[in-house]
């Protein structure tokens, strides 16, 4: 049998999962969610969070996929055969967010060639939707491809390409030993920047200045502990993927604290850059910064760019700020298609090359659809419905399959023969009870909120083909895979 | 800013940063990273 791929060093592995759990949603989404919920006092929930549910599912899938070493499937199935279809709906999950998450890469490429120019104008919302995107007024009215768009993904693509076409050790692990430092480098560089700026301390205000009656707040804890889930990369089978390339005495509950940790650091970091840019910006109109602040696509793409537009030196700052979102979208692109690389492998016995060709090619075609005059409405309603009915729920079954149908006990003396310091009945804990609770809570949440309101407004068939369809058929595709007669080995023990 | 909102800030970064390096500085104790 092939030897398994392994990492060349413990800083590489750590490197690259911190690559994959630092993404779009720490610079675009924590500021926001944090802001609104509490603002400092948010902390309080979100470290809770972290300590409670994020660090031990991400130690959890650290130990299964160090002791089975595998693909998701393959891990599935060596734990039991009838739950290998649980591997295929999280490898499917992950293989339709590459298809959407590539298109901001390539959203983020053109805005880094127009940051030299500042070629967004000054009306950078109508240049955003109406000349860069041209905007249809529907998800169903796909309009013609935007041929700039297409070029940019297809560049994002060609890295990922490059990256995953080398292998773990070469390719991921090099590549994260670059991405990584520098993403940290031009963040603070921006950050210092940044908090050097008028308004800025009036900004950061508005993000850190404590409500603590919102920790009273049901709401504001699910709301740390949905940030905690999304942003770690847990729940769909990246680590368990990662951590199946570790050497076999190598550590898994200090790599998942540290991972964690620099995760979460990065996104308070960048929430004093984001509210530090704001204030500026509020200062400058003269208004509060209530009425500037924004989230997601609206913050990157619009607000940042009228804010670059009025500080000095607009090109140094633009060029890095989305060179930054290039790097952070990239290394969790990277760990997002390796998941689906490792059970094509895995499941049709071919060769790393030919599975990250075919999987590039494909994704390409499938994601044309995201470079269409409506692909910003559809990623909206596609994102949606697989974080919620994808990345959630897989998370959900996951963690309950893992702990209520496995002996969890087995993964903990495994994960702690090798560890710098041993897990114990907290972790045990946190796993069985608290984690499947709040994950529970939360898909229950939004699915009578998704059924009783339509999201977003938008019209009930693109809901339907977009969302409810998509992810129902991804979970009937896995169960389709696992029966379909194609054998997959199961994991090494 | 108000005093606050600063030692908010500071308990964010130190907790996250600071747990980092403290993790980070296990693992170099036992010469691995």
């Amino acid at each position: 049998m092939k030897k398994r791929e392994q990492w060349g060093t413990r800083a590489g592995f750590v490197l690259a999962a911190i690559g994959s759990a630092i993404g779009l949603g720490n610079i675009w989404r924590f500021p926001y969610v944090a802001y609104e919920n509490g603002g400092g006092a948010f902390f309080v929930p979100y470290l809770f969070a972290m300590l409670t549910a994020g660090i031990p599912f991400m130690i959890l899938e650290f130990g299964v996929g160090h002791k089975l070493r595998g693909s998701a499937p393959q891990i599935f199935a060596g734990l039991s055969r009838r739950w290998e279809w649980l591997g295929w709906w999280q490898i499917l999950v992950s293989f339709t967010i590459s298809i959407y998450y590539v298109a901001v890469v390539g959203w983020s490429i053109s805005y880094f060639f127009l940051a030299f120019n500042q070629g967004w104008g000054t009306d950078t919302g109508d240049f955003f939707f109406k000349t860069y995107l041209q905007l249809s007024d529907s998800p169903a009215n796909f309009g013609s491809i935007r041929w700039p768009i297409m070029a940019a993904v297809a560049g994002a693509w060609g890295i990922c390409w490059v990256v995953l076409f080398n292998g773990v050790k070469k390719g991921i692990e090099a590549a994260s030993k670059i991405f990584m430092p520098l993403l940290f480098v031009m963040i603070l560089i921006i950050t210092v920047r940044a908090v050097t700026l008028e308004g800025s301390l009036e900004g950061l205000n508005w993000m850190f200045k404590p409500d603590f009656s919102a920790l009273l707040d049901f709401k504001v804890w699910m709301a740390a502990y949905g940030q905690i889930f999304f942003s770690l990369s847990v729940g769909f089978a990246i680590m368990l993927t990662y951590s199946s390339y570790l050497p076999k005495d190598a550590d898994m509950a200090n790599n998942g604290f540290i991972t964690a940790f620099a995760n979460c650091g990065f996104s308070i970091l960048c929430g004093i850059l984001v509210f530090s840019v704001l204030g500026n910006m509020a200062a400058q109109q003269g208004v509060g910064v209530d009425k500037v602040v924004s989230s997601g696509v609206g913050l990157a793409f619009v607000t940042i760019p009228k804010a670059i537009n009025s500080l000095p030196g607009p090109v140094l700052f633009g060029t890095l700020f989305f060179l930054a979102l290039i790097f952070a979208g990239l290394s969790s692109l990277v760990s997002i298609c390796e998941v689906s690389i490792a059970s094509l492998m895995d499941k049709f016995a071919i060769s790393r090359k030919k599975a990250v060709t075919i999987y590039c090619l494909v994704g390409i075609v499938c994601g044309g659809v995201f470079a269409t005059q409506s692909g910003l409405l559809i990623l909206d309603i596609v994102d949606r419905f697989i974080m919620n009915f994808g990345v959630l729920a897989g998370g959900l079954v996951e963690i309950v399959f893992l702990t209520w149908f496995c002996r969890l006990t087995d993964f903990q003396a495994h994960i702690n023969r090798t560890s710098d310091f041993s897990v114990g009945s907290w972790w045990i804990f946190c796993l069985k009870i608290i984690t499947p609770a709040v994950l529970g809570y939360m898909s229950i949440a939004n699915l009578i909120g998704d059924i009783k309101t339509p999201y977003g407004g938008y019209p009930s068939t693109a809901l339907f083909w977009f969302g409810w369809f998509l992810v129902g058929s991804i979970v009937i595709v896995a169960f389709i895979i696992q029966v379909s007669g194609l054998k997959t080995q199961g994991g090494k023990s | 800013m108000t005093t606050s909102a600063l030692i908010m800030m500071v308990i964010g970064l130190s907790v996250t940063w600071g747990g980092a390096a403290v993790c980070i500085a296990i693992a170099i104790k036992k010469k691995e990273l």
